[in-house]
């Protein structure tokens, strides 16, 4: 460390005592002495040591050993202290293993207040250009990612090179990886089935196909139309914050299944016969294109309102035709962000686990493979995990080409002040053609929605049963006031409660997280700053399947135990939410000018003092913003979360989930109706009291740039 | 206002390097205490490193810097005793013009009530009471500026950095405000260390004027020195306009004479040595006559007529020639054959072994 730390001399080094170093010591002694060291109670390290556990001294010599070195002042030794301690806890938990105890509340705030401590000793030598709090916000946020994304991940892939018995494979991990099963092309010549991942890369590219078209048919006719059709941007960015991602797949169950409304109508009418066609490819991409093309539609209709309206007036006076006009400057201007949004498409299609489980049918894809891999009656981790590495694979080609190819390339033709003029007119035909589609589009969005919100009301819709019930509601709902007090008697109100629960804790954590970390990033320069940009980013490129299985794989056993407990939900939600806090902080950091921060510097105030006083109130839109899609994010998740939901701690989305493949469509209907309602009611209160034009706009641009 | 610290700035062989690009190289000076010192440069020359340097917004790459006699190269700046006047003022745009400028007082520690007083007593020096309530942006600019400057000055800092102050103001602003700030520094006994490119303000504010150009420092001197014996080509060229002249400088017992193009003219030497010379001519004491009445003779190419004066470019067998002249009545003609004369007082010699560029 400390050649480290002369490499980056000269550094500001402060010279008085280390008074928080000293309190760490103290809150690393209070939690060895007196909480339980593991999980679900039980002795203290102390305990445990006098236990005749000769494994907890050194930890304890440590506290006390940092204590003194931070009276002194001796950096260089407290650093080591920590540093060593931190490796003694680790070496000695791992090599325990299954055997040993599991890291309790103890554990973790000494563990917690080593890193800290390491962090800020290591400043104070000088790294971080000797600013302690920087350096205790990267080392612990970095430890945190360290342990929560890239150990359960890379303990996930390795499980795939071990077979059910835990014997060590790698013959049967080849043929995992490249079986028939994952990558044959029998569906191209005719006869055998495909692949799965053949399958999922295939429906990934026909969805990524169309939701860009249908975005850009949609931006353009939003774009061209002039503000009357504001009310489509707004539905468009608002739907996909709230909806759970299966419940495009349950409205057309509901519409095109074999006993669905419509299909009841063709059949009566025209005596088209009743079929099961909408199950398999042609359902999942149906489904995946109404649940995506929002995405693809904010995102080209950014990059629409980005081209000025007077390079396509330049062109007309030019004297160049409106179709000429399109062709020339206005579609080579949008190839960048066709190509992003297709990716995104793409993308978002591999991870979707919600439409595919409902609606895929013989259809296999990756993500629910993964998931009946290790739920189901096979039970076999290292087929899932082998199955998840394909998965990640073919994610991050696509981000990594995402990055090769347009990463830098985006054409912003607004510069500054707006140029002002009119975009120029479609040609006719075109418009009408485009028009024609968004209408029918729209109208088609919207009837899901209504057969959703709707549905619930009565008595079956899954056959067709129109008669106004309120049976379901009751059933999932119910509330028992004959006590006196309210008893929530409904099979619903414990999953909800779980997820409302769940959400608020998550919540503030990921905004805390990603805005913290978008802080050093933008505003202070250190060594690994790039790597550390990158650690915060990169699990918004994994799919929430692996993740599901990457915890499920890391977190059964002991030193790090927590599945089955609601922990793990708000853990999971945190980390993969992360990015999007991230994005949206490094966007608002970038609005405000980084001299106010060297202004609050040189009148003597502090880092954390900056931080509280100038930068936080100051990023309070984004706060909000990040507050509110880490909320709703949280309400609808489903692919990571239902590797970890138990009957104890359940989740809304995983028990509608579980009620339609129990067949109970009215009851998941209802529940459905009633999580958009809720979700639509907090973000439309958050947009009342905060200002609602503010919140309109950075929430649809923390969702595109997040995504992207 | 009770104990007085020293604000005496010194630089000791001070480089910052960016990657191999040395934005400050090797640069020492020493700015008295109650002295206004200016660092003039062009863009990009290193001046505003410099006094991010003084604030510790910058880590000293090499060298040393010392304020009042104590070493503070190695202390961040919210452990310096020094303030700074942002060119953006950088006025928190959520607090109130109040809370602005209790802000220093309040991150030392100081109770909410002395944090107040302190505040207004600067608030009211600088006129600005009864706009305690105001956010920022519910002020003028010039208004804001004052802002800046009441909540640098609320510490009482041993010194207070200026980087470029003027230049988000309109120009007849710009000269009440730029001696607002010298009145201020006298009146306060301020040690100042005031960043700007405009040279008119730079000469009219200070004490002392350092030049910078490429990282180093040019030349450093009171602001007639800088103007009346410019030491380099790019010195006379960028303290006002001059006429460079490259020619032959022959010194006798009876006087000197400056040679260019095969006319001569008479200068002072100031103790310079006979050899090739460079001759800086401000074009204010060029004057131009009637054909035969000067030491040159040339022909008038271009007489722009700006009311005070008439900018003249005769072309002369020195070269083309711009000149100042006050005689707005008797302007002469395009392509008129004219004749330029100047007193020998005037001519600057410029040093020739600085003309080349590093």
């Amino acid at each position: 460390m400390a050649n480290h730390a002369e490499a980056l001399a000269p550094v500001f080094v402060p010279v008085a005592r280390d008074r928080v170093a000293l309190a760490l010591a103290g809150v690393a002694l209070l939690a060895l002495v007196a909480l339980p060291w593991a999980l679900g109670g039980g002795a203290s390290a102390l305990a445990r040591a006098i236990g005749g556990d000769g494994a907890y001294w050194p930890l304890l010599a440590a506290a006390v050993a940092l204590a003194y070195a931070a009276w002194r002042g001796h950096d260089r030794a407290s650093a080591a202290i920590c540093a060593v301690a931190l490796a003694w806890a680790f070496v000695h938990a791992f090599a325990l293993g299954k055997t040993g105890p599991s890291f309790g509340i103890g554990a973790a705030l000494t563990l917690g207040v080593l890193t800290a401590g390491l962090a800020r000793s290591v400043a104070r030598r000088g790294a971080f250009h000797g600013d302690a709090t920087v350096a205790t916000i990267v080392v612990v946020i970095a430890a945190l990612l360290l342990v929560f994304i890239f150990f359960p991940v890379g303990k996930s892939l390795v499980a795939a090179l071990f077979d059910a018995q835990g014997r060590f494979a790698p013959g049967l991990a080849a043929e995992r990886l490249l079986s028939p099963d994952v990558w044959g092309l029998g569906c191209l010549s005719g006869g055998t089935r495909c692949g799965v991942a053949v399958n999922s890369a295939l429906l990934a590219t026909i969805v990524g196909l169309g939701s860009t078209a249908i975005g850009l048919v949609l931006a353009l006719v939003v774009q061209r139309g002039g503000s009357r059709y504001s009310g489509v941007t707004r539905l468009m960015s608002i739907l996909p914050i709230i909806t759970p991602p299966f419940v495009l797949a349950l409205a057309l169950v509901v519409l095109f299944g074999r006993t669905g409304v419509v299909t009841g109508w063709l059949s009566d009418w025209f005596g088209i016969p009743r079929s099961r066609w909408l199950y398999g490819l042609p359902g999942v991409t149906i489904a995946q294109l109404l649940t995506f093309s929002p995405i693809a539609f904010m995102l080209l209709l950014g990059a629409l309102q980005a081209i000025s309206p007077a390079l396509e007036e330049a062109a007309q006076t030019l004297r160049a035709s409106r179709w000429r006009v399109f062709r020339t400057v206005t579609w080579p201007l949008l190839r960048p962000a066709l190509a992003n949004a297709f990716l995104l498409g793409f993308v978002e299609s591999l991870a979707d686990f919600g439409n595919p489980i409902v609606l895929a049918g013989n259809y296999e894809v990756l993500s629910t493979k993964i998931f009946f891999a290790v739920a189901g009656a096979q039970h076999d981790p290292g087929r899932a995990a082998a199955l998840a590495t394909v998965l990640l694979g073919l994610t991050l080609v696509a981000f990594w080409l995402q990055q090769r190819w347009i990463g830098r390339r985006s054409y912003v033709t607004v510069s500054g002040k707006g140029d002002g003029g009119i975009p120029a007119p479609l040609p006719r035909a075109v418009w009408l053609g485009c028009f024609g589609f968004a209408a029918a589009w729209i109208v088609f969005t919207l009837a899901c929605y209504g057969i959703i919100l709707a549905g619930g009301f009565v008595k079956d819709i899954g056959r067709g049963d129109m008669a106004l019930h309120l049976g379901h509601f009751a059933s999932g709902f119910g509330i028992d006031f004959s006590g006196g007090a309210p008893r929530f008697t409904g099979s619903a109100w414990n999953s909800l409660f779980t997820t409302i629960e769940v959400a608020a804790v998550a919540a503030p954590l990921t905004a805390a997280v990603g805005l913290l970390s978008a802080y050093v990033i933008t505003r202070h320069d250190f060594a690994g700053r790039r790597a550390f940009e990158f650690l915060t980013m990169v699990s918004f490129a994994i799919p929430g399947t692996v993740i599901g299985v990457a915890y499920i794989v890391a977190f059964n056993v002991a030193p790090l135990e927590l599945t089955g407990g609601m922990a793990i939900l708000v853990l999971c939600f945190v980390f993969r939410n992360m990015p999007v806090g991230v994005r949206a902080g490094v966007a608002a950091l970038a609005q405000i000018d980084k001299t106010l921060d060297e202004a609050s510097s040189t009148l003597r105030a502090s880092t954390v003092r900056t931080l509280t006083r100038v930068i936080l109130p100051l990023l309070k839109p984004a706060i909000v913003a990040t507050l509110v899609f880490s909320f709703t994010h949280a309400m609808t998740a489903v692919s990571a979360v239902i590797f970890l939901a138990t009957a104890k701690y359940n989740l809304a989305t995983v028990y509608i989930i579980g009620r339609v493949e129990a067949g109970e469509y009215p009851l998941a209907i209802a529940y459905s109706s009633v999580l958009i309602v809720f979700m639509l009611a907090v973000l439309l209160a958050v947009q009342a009291a905060v200002g609602e034009a503010r919140l309109g706009r950075r929430s649809a641009a923390a969702l595109t740039v997040g995504h992207s | 206002m009770t104990r007085k610290v020293s604000g005496e700035v010194v630089f000791e062989g001070v480089t910052k390097r960016y990657g191999d690009v040395r934005a400050v190289d090797d640069v020492s000076f020493r700015v008295a205490d109650g002295e206004l010192v200016t660092l003039l440069g062009p863009s990009g020359c290193g001046k505003t490193t410099t006094l991010r340097m003084v604030a510790g917004l910058e880590a000293v790459s090499q060298g040393r810097v010392l304020i009042g006699g104590e070493d503070v190269t190695l202390r961040a700046a919210n452990e310096r005793n020094v303030s700074m006047v942002f060119q953006s003022y950088a006025l928190f745009p959520h607090m109130t013009v109040l809370e602005n400028v209790c802000y220093g007082p309040v991150s030392m520690r100081a109770s909410k009530d002395a944090a107040r007083e302190l505040a207004a007593a600067k608030l009211a020096m600088l006129g600005l009471t009864g706009f305690e309530k105001r956010l920022p942006s519910e002020l003028s600019g010039g208004q804001q500026q004052r802002v800046a400057v009441a909540r640098s000055l609320v510490l009482e800092p041993a010194v207070l950095l200026f980087d470029e102050p003027l230049s988000n103001l309109d120009a007849k602003l710009r000269r009440r405000v730029r001696e607002e700030i010298r009145e201020l520094q006298q009146q306060l006994q301020l040690t100042v260390l005031y960043v700007t490119h405009d040279q008119e303000e730079a000469l009219a504010v200070s004490d002392t004027v350092i030049v910078m150009d490429a990282g180093r420092i040019a030349q450093q001197g009171t602001p007639q020195e800088l103007y009346e014996a410019p030491n380099s080509r790019f010195l006379a060229d960028f303290i006002g306009d001059a006429n460079l002249i490259d020619g032959e400088l022959t010194v006798t017992a009876a006087g000197a004479s400056f040679a260019a193009g095969g006319v001569a003219a008479p200068v002072r030497a100031h103790g310079a040595k006979s050899g090739p010379a460079t001759l800086a001519l401000r074009p204010h004491e060029l004057r131009v006559v009637a054909a035969g009445e000067g030491v040159l003779e040339g022909v008038c190419r271009r007489a722009a007529y700006l009311g005070s004066r008439v900018e003249y470019v005769v072309a002369t067998p020195w070269g083309e020639l711009l000149a100042f002249d006050g005689d707005v009545r008797g302007r002469r003609a395009r392509d008129e054959a004219v004749g330029i004369a100047f007193d020998p007082r005037a001519a600057i010699l410029v040093p020739r072994q600085e003309t080349g560029n590093r």
